[in-house]
């Protein structure tokens, strides 16, 4: 390991600050060039670190990606006894749960953003700020936890009343178990509220005076103002903090695996349980036997490490063009 | 201003608007709090002392503990904060105070580029890198996995404290004919210590709540874990497996552990943002 060797190397310097001091300095003048590498090899580290990343994925998942190509995506037979391995359920399960909290999260979210950014009292703004931001370092496993004991009773009284409305659409036709794709959202939408509101209110924030005084000049009123001229504004910042939030979510492993029933079905209906990639890999990991049953599951790995990187990428560009709009305009 | 102007409609829209943010913003808290308060109230109802002494109960028994599981957590937060850090810390100093270009560029964006990794595919990478060339599972791996979990948020808050530092002071450690590393490690480093303290602080409470990368490194382990290459319990994983399971006494300890683990996490949060205030108040007055 690359990092193995390098732990040791910020201990002559402390040593040299308080003892030995003029010899070490001494040294250490004639040494820029040597700080200079060691941090280099520190900082490159982490690029041989994600580059062993990527390989091993693409090496440990060969077995899988010869045996069944891209079908391997797209069939829904999922059975390790006779070695048949499709993914589709998982990735199906995966989109629903990640699109359905979104559309939950965005509205809630980006209105929190909007008061705290625009109308709150700034100190108000801030203590809750500090209060979401504070809940969005909760760790996963406890919102399993709380979705197991105090979501799924509460979405299984609920759900004879919002069936009565909504039960003639398909998607919430059948019936509830407590585990579903819906509850799986639920829990995911609160999980990634924390950061549409936080970055959201960030950008919206940074968002010139002058392009709301111009607005309110031409008597508009306040919501006007706020959804004409300063989320337009933002909107790139804005676009940038839904897409972490996706990202966030596709991954999500614990909470979802704890409420989402783990059934390796394609269900139209919400209320069905379901399944998704990361779940299958945190319940069936440790238990796979044989080298293709593990190929493939570590090929799953790789499509969803593929998948957030390319939601994080085109996020970072987002939020990059917002910068250089920012400098520029 | 008139009294048609605004149109009345569009008052009634400004007003409906205005207070649908403000009731979005009152739904996230209290569905935050409530959320907390749950978890704190059944947390402490759960816990006793045998919950931080002894060793898990079989089921059915009452009165076990997952002193194992604590233990565990401390020595992968451990492992992680030595094996993690330092990477962090040599990659802020060189971004801050040597990088430029591209080589600046590649390390920040491969840096974010981590830092996106869905937890669960950490896990897996550090089941092939460690666990499948020494055959079974370990502290050893767990500490690993979090420890490459924590690398990009060490990097990025010592970078930008570094920045932070002004440009003044290490023209003044310059004038005064020290080198640039000198006055990186007599000046600027001191000057930023507290920053970056509380960075360290902040990462290790983010990975301390970390499941799925431990599910297939540390694995877990109904005993206590000698030495740091065997499979180790740790509160996450014992949160989890507990939670999942058909028992009621194994829920208690689920939300026991959950509670321990929360008020740790946020106690070392709130420290660290006292340790940042310090900090501040030392460099003004």
């Amino acid at each position: 390991m690359a990092h193995a060797a390098l732990t040791t190397s910020g201990a002559p310097n402390r040593a040299g600050r308080l003892g030995k001091k003029q010899t070490w300095l001494e040294r250490l003048r004639k040494g820029d060039e040597v700080v200079h590498l060691i941090t280099l090899a520190g900082a490159w580290s982490i690029l041989v670190i994600t580059a062993l990343l990527v390989q091993h994925l693409w090496v440990y998942s060969r077995l899988a990606r010869h045996a069944f190509g891209w079908h391997f995506l797209f069939t829904s037979t999922w059975d390790p006894v006779n070695g048949q391995f499709g993914a589709w359920p998982f990735v199906y399960g995966t989109v629903v749960t990640s699109v359905l909290a979104l559309i939950i999260a965005i509205p809630i979210g980006l209105g929190s953003a909007i008061f705290l950014a625009e109308l709150a009292p700034r100190k108000i703004s801030n203590a809750l700020t500090f209060l979401i931001e504070l809940l969005a370092a909760v760790p996963s496993v406890i919102y399993g936890l709380v979705g197991i004991f105090l979501m799924i009773p509460f979405l299984t009284a609920a759900m004879p009343y919002i069936q009565k409305v909504l039960g003639w659409l398909p998607i919430f036709s059948g019936t509830f178990y407590g585990v579903s794709y819906f509850t799986a959202s639920v829990v995911l939408a609160i999980m990634v509220i924390p950061f549409i509101v936080s970055i959201s209110r960030e950008v919206l924030l940074a968002v010139p005076v002058s392009q709301r005084e111009a607005m309110m000049a031409l008597g508009a009123t306040k919501w006007d103002v706020t959804w004409r001229a300063v989320v337009p504004y933002a909107r790139q910042g804005i676009m940038g903090s839904i897409f972490l939030a996706l990202a966030r979510a596709l991954g999500e492993t614990m909470a979802v695996t704890m409420v989402i029933g783990n059934v390796p079905q394609v269900s139209t209906s919400l209320l069905a349980p379901g399944y998704t990639i990361a779940a299958v890999i945190a319940n069936e990991f440790t238990e796979a036997t044989g080298d293709l049953y593990l190929h493939a599951l570590i090929e799953l790995g790789l499509v969803l490490f593929a998948v957030t990187m390319i939601i994080n990428a085109l996020a970072r560009l987002l939020m990059l063009t917002m910068k250089a709009h920012e400098v520029t305009g | 201003m008139s009294a048609t102007y605004p149109p009345l409609s569009r008052k009634l829209v400004n007003i409906v608007m205005l207070s649908l943010t403000g009731l979005c913003t009152l739904l996230v808290v209290s569905a935050l709090l409530t959320i907390l308060v749950y978890l704190l109230w059944n947390g402490a109802h759960a816990l006793n002392l045998n919950f931080f002494i002894k060793l898990p109960a079989p089921v059915g028994q009452s009165g076990g503990g997952v002193s194992n599981a604590i233990v565990g957590t401390l020595k992968l937060l451990a492992l992680a904060t030595v094996s993690g850090v330092p990477i962090g810390l040599l990659g802020g100093i060189y971004l801050s105070e040597f990088a430029g270009g591209w080589s600046a560029f590649t390390v920040r964006y491969t840096t974010d580029l981590l830092n996106g990794v869905p937890s669960v595919v950490m896990g897996i990478f550090v089941y092939t890198l460690v666990v499948l060339p020494m055959h079974h599972f370990s502290t050893l791996a767990g500490g690993i996995a979090l420890g490459i979990m924590m690398i990009p948020i060490a990097l990025r808050s010592t970078e930008d404290f570094l920045r932070a530092v002004p440009r003044s002071l290490r023209e003044g450690g310059l004038a005064l004919g020290a080198s640039k590393s000198e006055t990186i490690f007599t000046i600027v480093i001191p000057a930023a210590i507290y920053g970056i303290l509380t960075g360290i602080m902040l990462d290790v409470a983010r990975v301390a709540g970390e499941t799925a990368p431990l599910l297939f490194t540390a694995f877990g382990n109904q005993f206590n874990s000698p030495g740091w290459l065997q499979p180790t319990a740790s509160l996450p994983v014992v949160i989890y497996n507990y939670a999942i399971s058909p028992y009621d006494e194994w829920h208690q300890q689920a939300w026991a552990a959950g509670f321990v683990l929360l008020s740790g996490l946020l106690v070392v949060s709130i420290l660290a943002r006292l340790v940042l205030a310090r900090g501040k108040k030392m460099s003004h007055g």
